[in-house]
């Protein structure tokens, strides 16, 4: 094996299911933003550059069902807005408006009465929107929940940056499908045996690149 | 009418706004922007004196009691705006920015309206402040304008170029490469007397103009009088306005109950508004100075 395909099988064991992993750091961040949050729903949603939309990737509570996936355009709505301008926003007591935050009434028919949006922020770049819905309505919203979101936007904005190299690499990966795909997923399959089984694996694989002529 | 701004000052790239049907220009009044000075000969130094009226100690009273806008021209760079909205009223006009293949600024009319309804949130809060002010909305968000800091800049160039009296500016943009281009044009601005008045960001990011020092930058406070606002002697951020639980317009005719510094920003713009109408030759270095003098925590009341 060369440097360079000895890097990519070793790149492939770090990334081939590392993307499920990262989608569930996603979902444990809503999730624990919701409970924090005493909310209804909250949600991750990712921009999609090439398209132009933004993407439900994680969602917890209300529309849980329905919304993981969903697309809508970026350039109008709440969501669009945060997006576009990298700024925070709070809006509450807004049932009675039809035309709310139409990227979950949408999908769901759900709207929500209040929701809290912050921009996922990789330096220079906004890579999607942590959303909070339906504070409970007892609650007076203060600046020091602004300053909670914010740190939860962060942490999310991680995760997600996190979540993007993963599947750049997978895709990378998926274009050599014939030659360094198969071995990654061999990699990956190896790591992820038992001790005795690892082993065997391991064994056969010795004999193979014996075989091989390594 | 537009030839008259290239030789007024120096704005960025004068020369890069094309005008499309239905868009007026409206040149700002030549009586409140004098010529630049760039030396003070010995016979001219009675002629830049204070205004006679300028008091001995400016008050709120003096400041902008009685006033209600009239006669200054307010610019909403946002998502639009609701035309029409009970609580924003008619606007001055409404445009939306583009660049065109040679990266020059296409200004056409917006007829869609507020695309997300935070426009319409800060028009409402500045004509409930300054209900006689005129409003005009420059629109930056829209389909395909995701990640382009560029349509942000080129909202603000056509904003600075029609010499807007206050331009409100509730966003702001992280990205470092238009830094230095909207440093450019907040300087612009502040030299032209358009008072730039933008949002601090609400989370801790580098982040522009609000950062600049010629722009009047506002972030939070918890209190409910509109007019209370603090001046901070710890910049970055100048000002604290009302930012938290404000009763704001949103689209389709409706109000919101809405929180963060985009809602505070307008609460001073209105405020410049008002101090502008009632001291037209005021330039954006006096008005942050009576802000100064009149905030809650320095010699204001409220």
């Amino acid at each position: 094996m060369t440097n360079e395909s000895d890097l990519r099988a070793a790149v492939a064991v770090g990334v081939i299911g590392s993307g499920d992993a990262y989608r569930e750091l996603l979902g444990a961040i809503v999730e624990v933003a919701r409970s924090i949050f005493g909310a209804k729903a909250s949600s991750i949603l990712l921009y999609d550059e090439d398209t132009d939309e933004l993407v439900f990737e994680a969602v917890v509570g209300e529309g849980e069902g329905e919304l993981l996936g969903m697309r809508f355009p970026a350039g109008h709505g709440i969501a669009g807005w945060v997006l576009a301008t990298h700024t925070p926003l709070i809006i509450e007591d807004v049932r009675e408006d039809p035309r709310f935050a139409t990227d979950v009434a949408e999908g769901t028919g759900y709207v929500p009465s209040g929701l809290m949006a912050a921009p996922l922020l990789n330096e220079e770049r906004a890579l999607g929107v942590l959303e909070v819905l339906d504070r409970p309505e007892q609650s007076v919203f203060s600046l020091a929940e602004m300053d909670l979101l914010g740190l939860f936007a962060n942490q999310a904005a991680i995760a997600v940056d996190l979540l993007l190299r993963a599947r750049r690499a997978e895709r990378l990966l998926d274009g050599r499908e014939d030659e360094l795909a198969g071995v990654a997923d061999l990699a990956s399959k190896i790591a992820a045996l038992e001790d005795d089984r690892r082993e065997a694996g391991l064994r056969l694989l010795r004999e193979l690149t014996a075989t091989l002529g390594g | 009418m537009r030839a008259s701004l290239s030789h007024r000052y120096l704005i960025p790239e004068p020369s890069s706004i094309r005008q499309v049907d239905g868009v007026t220009a409206h040149a700002a009044p030549e009586a409140r922007k004098p010529l630049q000075a760039w030396s003070l000969p010995k016979e001219a130094v009675g002629g830049i004196a204070l205004p006679s009226q300028w008091p001995e100690q400016v008050t709120r009273e003096w400041a902008w009691e009685g006033a209600t806008g009239k006669g200054v021209r307010v610019c909403i760079l946002d998502s639009g705006v609701d035309a029409g909205h009970p609580l924003v009223g008619e606007l001055e006009s409404a445009v939306t920015v583009s660049l065109d293949d040679d990266e020059k600024i296409v200004v056409t009319e917006d007829t869609e309206g507020d695309l997300a309804g935070h426009g319409t949130a800060c028009a409402g809060i500045v004509r409930a402040l300054a209900p006689e002010c005129s409003i005009a909305s420059v629109r930056v968000l829209g389909k395909g304008f995701t990640g382009s800091g560029s349509i942000l800049l080129a909202g603000l160039r056509y904003a600075v170029q029609e010499g807007f009296d206050v331009i409100n500016m509730s966003l702001s943009t992280t990205k470092k490469p238009f830094a230095a281009a909207l440093h450019d044009l907040a300087d612009s601005a502040y030299f032209q007397r358009s008072v730039l008045v933008a949002s601090a960001h609400n989370m801790p990011v580098e982040s522009y103009p609000w950062r600049f020092s010629s722009v009047i930058s506002v972030g939070s406070h918890e209190e409910e009088d509109p007019f209370t606002f603090f001046y901070n002697p710890s910049p970055p951020v100048e000002f604290f306005g009302r930012g938290v639980r404000v009763r704001a317009a949103w689209v389709g005719g409706k109000s919101v109950t809405a929180s963060g510094n985009s809602f505070a920003t307008p609460h001073l713009a209105g405020i410049c508004a008002l101090i502008l109408s009632k001291h037209p030759d005021l330039t954006p270095f006096q008005v942050k100075s009576v802000l100064y003098l009149t905030a809650s925590n320095v010699g204001g009341e409220g």
